[in-house]
C-alpha cells in the first residue's frame, strides 16, 4: 500500500514526483493569459449590482424599485418578491449536526429583516457596472432600524437582541466532548493553570474577490456558470435543483480562481443563485464582480472565539487533563454548520497524550458577516489555547518550554493514536503516523535554541527585548468523503486528466501531472490536467481542509495506475506478448528483450478505439481512459513546529521578526517547490492575523475596517525570509502516503508570536492571551504590566 | 465600486484653470495626481460634478533652484522630488520625508501640490512645509496669495484654499547649517503614519542651539511645539533632556484616537520619536560640520 | 486632436455662471471623449465615458484582461502598468487621462512560449500560485529594474511592498527579482 505508485511493479525510476518541478500553470498566468472569472466576456453581457442592507440589524418595510428602473442602460431590477419561490426559501443547510438546533441560513434576497451589514436586498442589471451603481442609488428602501447584537458575550445575554427571533436565542448550538474524566484529574493534579483567550475575526482576502457569470441558452436548456468557488461540482447539483434543470443541463466552470483559502466554498451565496436567475430571465448573460468594499462585508469570515481555558500538570509537567469551554460567533447565518467550533476543540489536543479532555462550546448569532472556514480554520484557535498552555506549564514550573513538550508528545511508536474524540469528517479522531519529537527537535536546532539563552542576554545588555517563540501542531487534513479522476491517453499520445476538485493557485496543474507523468513514464509537460469544471468531470466536493493532494492526488494516482494496467493489456494483445513480458518506458511499451518491438501509448490508445472489429473483454472499455475514485475511511494529520526570534520595541510597540523556522511532516512530498510555496504563504497569513488584520466592528455592527487602508495585509516588508525543513512520515492510509499542507504554514503563528512576545517582555511578566496584537495594544499590554509590577513592589 | 457621473475637462495652463475653478467653484474639483481623490471618488465618497484635470499644466512640474530658495511647482511628482539631486542636497528633510509616502507606485503620479492641498493630518509633507519655513504659493484669478503652513492647514482635511483657489508652489527656504531627521511609526511600510516627527536641529559640540519639531498624525493639523524646541536649545541632547521633551510632547499633544492607536499611544509615541528624531538630525548635523 | 465645442452641457453645471468668465476660453468640458493612445505598441482610438477608470477601459474595451482589478484603492496594486515608462495604478486614472500616452501592460512582455526574462525569473523561483496578482508584481519590478538595475535585497522589498500577494509570502518574488536583475543585466534573453 505504502509504496509510490509506479516503483512497485517495474523498472520505472519516479523522474517527477518528489521534485520541484516548474510549474505548468506559470507560462499562461505570467503572461496575463489566465482566465479568471472577470475576464470572461460573452458578448450581449450585462452586469449585476447588489444594493446591501447598510443596516446590521433593521426591518425592511418597503423596497420602492421604480426610479433604478427608470435610469436609461438599467434592463432589471429584482427583489426578494420577484423571486421565484425555491428562491424565495433560505439557501440550502449545507452540513447539518446533531448539536445545531436552529440552523439559520442566508436568504438569496433578504426578504423582510436584514441581519447584518452587506446583507444583499435588490440586485440591478444594467448595460454596464457603472450605470448598475448609478441605480442601486435609485432603489429607495425603508428600513426600521433594530438594536443590533454585535459582541459575542453580550449576544448570549438574556436580554440580548435577537438575531432570529423564532428561535428564541441566538445560542444555535451547544455541544460538548469528553475524554476521560476532566473533574478528577484536575482535582488531583498538582497543579491547575486557566486563562481566558480572545482570538478576533480576520478576513481571508484573497486578491481577486468573488464573480459569477451566468449564461443561459434557451434553445438548448442549458445554463453555464463561472464562479470563483472552490467546489464546482457541489454548486452545479444545488443550482439543477433550485431551478428545477437536469444537472446535465448545468454546467459550473470555476477557471483560475485568485485565491480561495476556505470562504470561496459556500453554498450558496446570494450572488450565485440570483446571478443566474438573472441570466435565465433575461435570456442574457449577466456578471457580478464582487468589488473589496463588497468583500469586506458579504464574503465569509472567520477567527472569532473566546476560551476559557485550564490545565492540569503533574510535579514534572505531565498533562493530566485540558479543559476549554468557549463562544464561537457564527456571524448572522450558520449555512456550514459547526466545522470551525469542532475543527478548533479537536485540534487543540495536538501532539500531546492528553488523559482527560473536555472541550465545549457554544455557537452564537451576532449581527456580523456568515462565519465559515478560512485557512486554519479553528486550528489557530486550538493551537493557540494548547500551546499557551504549555507555555504558560514551563513559566509556572520554571522549566523550559521545550522540554515541557518532550516530556507530552504522543511518540513515534505509539501511532495510530486515538484521541477519543469526533473529528469533524464525523470519524474518530486517531492520527494516522507521524514523528513529532523529531520534529520539534529539527525546528530547536534550526533556530538556534540551545544558544538563545546567552543570545537573549546579549540582547537585553544592547537594551534590546528580543524572544523566541515556538508552538507545535497536528493538523488534520484530507478528509473524504472522496474525489475523483478520469485520465484520458489521446491519440497524440498526449494525457489528459480531469480531476472533481477545483484549484485556486496550489499547482494542481502541476502536482498532478507529476503523479501521472511518472506513473504513464511520459513528459511532465505533455499531461494536462482539467480543475473546476462540472462539464468535464462530475463526481466531487471541492477543494478545502488541505485534501485535494490527499484525496484528489490519490484518484489521480489510481486512474493513471488504471490507464497504464490497461495501456499493457492492450499492447499485450497487439504485441501478441504477455503482460508480463511488457515494460512501459518514455511512453512506449516494449517487450522485455525484444527492442524492436513497441507501441507507443498514442499508437495503443488508436487501437484500443478501433473502427470496425470488436473489443476484447479484457479491455473492459473503448480508449485508454480510466476514472478511479479515492475515499479515505478518515482525514491524515500532518504536523510541524514553527519557531521565531522576534524583537519588539518597547517604546513604539512595533515588532520586528529576526528569524522564522518552518519543520514541517506532511507525509511524502511530490513537489517541494509547490509544498515550500504553501508553507510560505500560510506564514504570512499567520503574520497578518497575529499582528496586522483584524475587523473592527464598531456598536452598531459597522464594519470599521473595510479598505486596504484600514485592513492591513502584510506587505514584502512585514513578511521575513523562512526557512523551512521537512520530515516525511508517509500516511498509511492512502496509496501516494501523503497529507495536506494548505493550512499548516497560518496555523501556529500567533502562538509562536505570542511565545516569542512573553519571552521578550519576560522581565515585565507580560503574557500574551489575544489575538492579533498591534503595536498600540503591545504599548497598552507592556503599561499594564509595568503598573502592575509597580504595585507589586511598592511597600503597602 | 465606480465613480459617480462627473464632467471633465483638462486645462493646460494655470490660467484656464484658474478659469474653470472659479467657474465651478464648490461643484469643481482639481485633481492632481489623484492617488487620493481617485479612491474617493471610486468609493462616491467623493462627487464633483466637474473634475478638473491639472495633469497637463506642465507649467506646474518644476524643481527651481533658487540659492537660498528651492521652488516646487505643485504638480512635480513626488517620485520627481524623491530622485532629485537638488532636493537631496538642499532640502534632505523633504527628501527623507517624501520616501515616507506610500510606495514608488504612488509618488509616480502623486503630486507635492496634491498632497499638501489634500491636507491629510497624518501625511509627511504638511509637516516638512512646517518645520522647515516654507510657503505655500496660492493663485486665484483675483491675485496671489503666500500663506505660511500654519495658515495653510486649517483643521482634518481643509486648508486656507477658497474653492476658486490653486496652490501652485512651494518655496521652500534652504537651511544649510542644520541638521534634519524625519521619522515615523506606521502600522505597515508605507501606510499612513500613525505618528510622526519632524525635526530639525542645530549644534555647538555637544550643545544644541537651535530645535525644531513638528509632528503629524497626532491631530487635525501638523504641529510644531515650542515648548518642546526651547526644552532641546541650549542642552545637550541626552537621555535627560529627550526624557523631558518627551515628557512635554505627551503633554501638549492633544492627539485623535482611532482604530488603529489610541491618543495615549500617540502621546507617548510622539514623545519618544521626537528624541529618536532629534538625536539622528544632531548626528546629521555633527557628519556635515565634519565633512 | 482638434478640440470641439463643449459637449454634453451637465444638468448640474450652472451654464450661467460661465459666460461671465473673462478674456481666458474655457477648455471644454466632457461626459464621453475620444482618446488615442498607444498600448503594447498598438495605437488605439476610443470614444470613452470619462468616468471610466483605465483598468477597464484596458480589460473591458481593449480586452487585455492581464491587467487585474483587486481593490480599486490603489493599495492592492493588481492592476500596475506602465504609463509612460512609469509603474502606476491604473486603477486610480481615468481612461481619459491616458490620452496620448505609451502604456505597456503584462500583454506586453513575453509570450507562454519566449518567456521575459523577468517572467522566467518568477516561473523558476515560484513567485506565483493564484496569479491574480502576478501581472502587477511583474509591471512594478519591470519598472523597478530598469531604474535600479542593481537592487539591494531592501530595494526590492521596498517596491515589492507597492504590491500585495496573499499567496506566497514573497519569498519567491524577492528571490525573483534578484535573479531577473541578474539576467537582466547580462544581457540573457534581451
Amino acid at each position: 500500500m505504502n509504496e509510490r505508485p509506479g516503483e512497485s511493479r517495474e523498472s520505472m525510476v519516479t523522474r517527477y514526483f518528489g521534485e520541484p518541478i516548474k510549474r505548468n500553470e506559470d507560462p499562461r498566468l505570467l503572461t496575463g493569459r489566465g482566465t479568471f472569472v472577470d475576464d470572461i466576456r460573452p458578448p450581449g453581457l450585462l452586469h449585476a449590482a447588489f444594493l446591501r442592507s447598510p443596516f446590521a440589524h433593521a426591518r425592511i418595510l418597503s423596497i420602492r424599485t421604480e426610479k433604478a428602473r427608470a435610469l436609461p442602460g438599467v434592463v432589471a431590477v429584482y427583489t426578494h418578491a420577484d423571486l421565484p419561490p425555491a428562491l424565495q426559501e433560505p439557501l440550502p443547510k449545507l452540513i447539518p449536526h446533531p448539536a445545531l438546533i436552529h440552523h439559520k441560513t442566508q436568504y438569496a434576497l433578504a426578504p423582510d429583516k436584514v441581519r447584518h451589514v452587506g446583507e444583499p436586498i435588490a440586485v440591478v442589471i444594467a448595460e454596464n457596472r457603472y450605470v448598475a451603481e448609478d441605480a442601486l442609488e435609485l432603489i429607495e428602501v425603508e428600513y426600521d432600524p433594530l438594536p443590533p447584537v454585535v459582541d459575542l458575550e453580550q449576544a448570549i445575554q438574556p436580554d440580548a437582541p435577537l438575531v432570529h427571533e423564532d428561535a428564541g436565542t441566538n445560542v444555535c448550538a451547544h455541544y460538548t466532548q469528553r475524554v476521560g474524566n476532566v473533574e478528577e484529574a484536575f482535582a488531583k493534579a498538582a497543579y491547575v493553570f486557566t486563562e481566558r483567550f480572545v482570538i478576533d475575526r480576520g478576513t481571508a482576502a484573497p486578491m481577486e474577490c468573488r464573480g459569477v457569470v451566468a449564461q443561459w441558452e434557451p434553445k438548448m436548456r442549458q445554463l453555464t456558470v463561472w464562479d470563483s468557488t472552490q467546489a464546482p461540482i457541489p454548486i452545479r447539483n444545488g443550482l439543477a435543483r433550485l431551478f428545477g434543470l437536469p444537472q446535465s443541463s448545468v454546467r459550473v466552470i470555476a477557471p483560475d480562481i485568485g485565491g480561495g483559502f476556505g470562504p470561496k466554498i459556500m453554498m450558496f451565496y446570494p450572488e450565485e443563485v440570483v446571478v443566474p436567475f438573472a441570466a435565465m430571465q433575461l435570456e442574457r448573460p449577466v456578471k457580478w464582480i464582487e468589488d473589496r468594499l463588497e468583500n469586506f462585508v458579504a464574503m465569509n469570515q472567520e477567527r472569532e472565539q473566546i476560551h476559557e481555558a485550564s490545565i492540569a500538570v503533574d510535579k514534572e509537567g505531565r498533562i493530566l487533563g485540558v479543559k476549554t469551554v468557549f463562544l464561537y460567533d457564527a456571524g448572522a447565518y450558520i449555512p456550514y454548520g459547526l466545522i470551525v467550533p469542532i475543527v478548533a476543540s479537536t485540534t487543540l489536543p495536538g501532539p500531546y497524550k492528553i488523559p482527560n479532555y473536555h472541550c465545549e462550546f457554544r455557537a452564537v448569532f451576532t449581527n456580523k458577516t456568515i462565519v465559515s472556514p478560512y485557512r486554519g480554520a479553528g486550528r489557530p484557535h486550538g493551537v493557540f489555547v494548547m500551546e499557551r498552555l504549555m507555555d504558560r506549564v514551563a513559566r509556572e514550573l520554571n522549566l523550559d518550554r521545550a522540554e515541557v513538550r518532550r516530556r507530552n508528545f504522543i511518540q513515534p511508536d505509539e501511532f495510530p493514536y486515538d484521541v477519543g474524540l469526533i473529528y469533524q469528517d464525523n470519524a474518530p479522531l486517531i492520527y494516522d503516523s507521524g514523528n513529532y519529537p523529531a520534529c520539534l527537535e529539527k525546528a530547536l536546532e534550526m533556530i538556534g535554541y540551545d544558544r538563545w539563552p546567552s543570545e537573549r542576554e546579549r540582547y537585553r545588555r544592547e537594551g534590546r527585548y528580543v524572544g523566541l517563540g515556538l508552538a507545535c501542531y497536528v493538523e488534520g487534513s484530507g478528509i473524504g468523503p472522496y474525489e475523483g479522476c478520469r485520465v484520458t491517453v489521446e491519440p497524440s499520445g498526449k494525457v489528459y486528466a480531469a480531476t472533481s476538485v477545483g484549484t485556486q493557485g496550489q499547482g494542481h496543474f502541476t502536482s498532478f501531472a507529476q503523479i501521472i507523468a511518472d506513473i504513464l513514464s511520459v513528459p511532465v509537460e505533455d499531461v494536462t490536467i482539467t480543475t473546476g469544471d462540472s462539464g468535464a468531470f462530475s463526481w466531487g466536493t471541492g477543494t478545502f481542509a488541505s485534501r485535494a493532494a490527499v484525496v484528489a492526488g490519490n484518484a489521480v494516482a489510481l486512474a493513471a495506475q488504471a490507464v497504464r494496467e490497461k495501456a499493457l493489456r492492450v499492447a499485450a494483445t497487439l504485441l501478441e506478448a504477455r503482460v508480463e513480458d511488457l515494460e512501459l518506458r518514455d511512453g512506449r511499451v516494449f517487450v522485455r528483450g525484444v527492442p524492436g518491438r513497441s507501441l507507443s501509448l498514442g499508437e495503443i490508445a488508436v487501437a484500443a478505439n478501433p473502427l470496425r472489429g470488436t473489443i476484447p473483454e479484457e479491455w473492459e472499455q473503448p480508449g485508454l481512459e480510466a476514472t478511479r475514485y479515492f475515499a479515505p475511511p478518515r482525514g491524515t494529520f500532518s504536523n510541524g513546529v514553527h519557531a521565531a526570534i522576534l524583537e519588539v520595541d518597547i517604546h513604539t510597540g512595533m515588532i520586528n521578526i529576526l528569524k522564522y523556522v518552518v519543520v514541517h511532516d506532511c507525509g511524502r512530498i511530490i513537489n517541494p517547490m509547490i509544498l515550500d510555496g504553501q508553507i510560505r504563504g500560510g506564514v504570512a497569513q499567520g503574520i497578518g492575523n497575529a499582528f496586522y488584520e483584524k475587523l473592527v466592528y464598531d456598536e452598531n455592527g459597522q464594519l470599521l475596517t473595510r479598505t486596504f487602508m484600514d485592513y492591513l495585509l502584510p506587505t514584502a516588508m512585514e513578511v521575513p525570509e523562512v526557512e523551512i525543513a521537512h520530515v516525511e512520515t508517509p500516511s498509511p492510509l492512502n496509496p501516494l502516503g501523503v497529507k495536506g499542507a494548505g493550512e499548516a504554514g497560518t496555523i501556529p503563528v500567533p502562538a509562536v508570536f505570542a511565545s516569542a512576545i512573553d519571552d521578550a517582555l519576560a522581565e515585565f511578566s507580560v503574557r500574551i492571551t489575544e489575538m492579533p496584537l498591534s503595536p498600540n495594544r503591545l504599548l497598552e499590554i507592556i503599561r499594564t504590566a509595568r503598573e502592575r509590577s509597580k504595585e507589586a513592589k511598592s511597600p503597602r | 465600486m465606480k465613480p459617480a457621473p462627473f464632467q471633465y475637462t483638462a486645462p493646460e495652463t494655470v490660467e484656464e484653470s484658474l478659469v474653470l475653478l472659479h467657474t465651478f467653484r464648490e461643484e469643481g474639483k482639481p485633481l492632481a495626481g489623484g492617488q487620493s481623490l481617485v479612491p474617493l471618488l471610486n468609493m462616491r465618497l467623493a462627487r464633483p460634478s466637474v473634475l478638473i484635470d491639472l495633469n497637463r499644466v506642465r507649467e506646474l512640474s518644476y524643481i527651481h533652484d533658487e540659492d537660498a530658495t528651492v521652488s516646487i511647482g505643485a504638480m512635480t511628482r513626488q517620485r520627481a522630488v524623491e530622485l532629485s539631486s537638488l532636493v537631496r542636497e538642499k532640502l534632505p528633510l523633504l527628501a527623507e520625508a517624501v520616501r515616507y509616502i506610500g510606495h514608488p507606485q504612488i509618488r509616480n503620479r502623486g503630486t507635492v501640490g496634491g498632497s499638501l492641498a489634500h491636507a491629510d493630518p497624518a501625511a509627511e509633507l504638511p509637516v516638512v512645509t512646517l518645520v522647515l519655513g516654507a510657503q505655500l504659493v496660492v493663485r486665484g484669478l483675483e491675485g496671489t496669495r503666500v500663506l505660511r503652513p500654519e495658515e495653510f492647514f486649517v483643521s482634518f482635511l481643509q486648508t486656507a484654499l477658497a474653492p476658486e483657489e490653486l496652490l501652485v508652489e512651494v518655496r521652500f527656504p534652504v537651511h544649510r547649517t542644520y541638521g534634519t531627521a524625519f521619522l515615523e511609526v506606521a502600522r505597515r511600510h508605507g501606510d499612513y503614519a500613525l505618528v510622526g516627527v519632524a525635526a530639525m536641529v542645530q549644534m555647538d559640540g555637544e550643545r544644541c542651539t537651535e530645535a525644531r519639531l513638528g509632528f503629524t498624525g497626532v491631530g487635525p493639523v501638523p504641529v510644531r511645539l515650542p515648548e518642546a524646541e526651547e526644552a532641546a536649545t541650549g542642552r545637550p541632547l541626552d537621555d535627560s533632556t529627550l526624557g523631558e521633551i518627551a515628557r512635554i510632547v505627551a503633554a501638549r499633544l492633544d492627539p485623535h484616537s482611532d482604530i488603529h492607536a489610541s491618543a495615549t499611544y500617540r502621546k507617548e509615541v510622539a514623545g519618544i520619536l521626537a528624541g529618536r528624531a532629534l538625536r539622528l538630525a544632531a548626528e546629521r548635523f555633527k557628519q556635515r560640520e565634519g565633512a | 486632436m482638434k478640440r470641439r465645442a463643449q459637449t454634453n452641457a451637465s444638468r448640474r453645471t450652472p451654464q450661467a455662471r460661465r459666460s461671465k468668465q473673462a478674456k481666458v476660453s474655457l477648455p471644454p468640458l466632457w461626459t464621453r471623449k475620444e482618446i488615442r493612445l498607444r498600448v503594447n505598441g498598438v495605437e488605439y482610438t476610443s470614444t470613452v465615458d470619462v468616468r471610466m477608470t483605465l483598468v477597464d477601459f484596458l480589460r473591458h474595451e481593449l480586452g487585455l484582461t492581464g491587467t487585474h482589478v483587486g481593490c480599486e484603492h490603489g493599495v492592492c496594486g493588481a492592476c500596475t502598468i506602465l504609463l509612460d515608462g512609469q509603474a502606476v495604478r491604473s486603477c486610480l486614472l481615468f481612461a481619459v487621462q491616458a490620452d496620448g500616452a505609451e502604456i505597456t501592460t503584462v500583454e506586453g512582455l513575453g509570450t507562454p512560449e519566449r518567456l521575459h526574462p523577468l517572467q522566467e525569473a518568477f516561473r523558476d523561483h515560484h513567485a506565483l500560485q493564484c496569479g491574480f496578482c502576478t501581472p502587477g508584481f511583474l509591471m512594478s519590478t519591470l519598472a523597478f529594474l530598469r531604474e535600479n538595475p542593481e537592487p539591494s535585497d531592501e530595494q526590492i522589498r521596498e517596491v515589492l511592498a507597492g504590491n500585495l500577494c496573499r499567496c506566497t509570502g514573497y519569498q519567491g518574488i524577492i528571490d525573483a527579482v534578484r535573479d531577473a536583475a541578474q539576467r537582466l543585466r547580462s544581457g540573457y534573453g534581451a
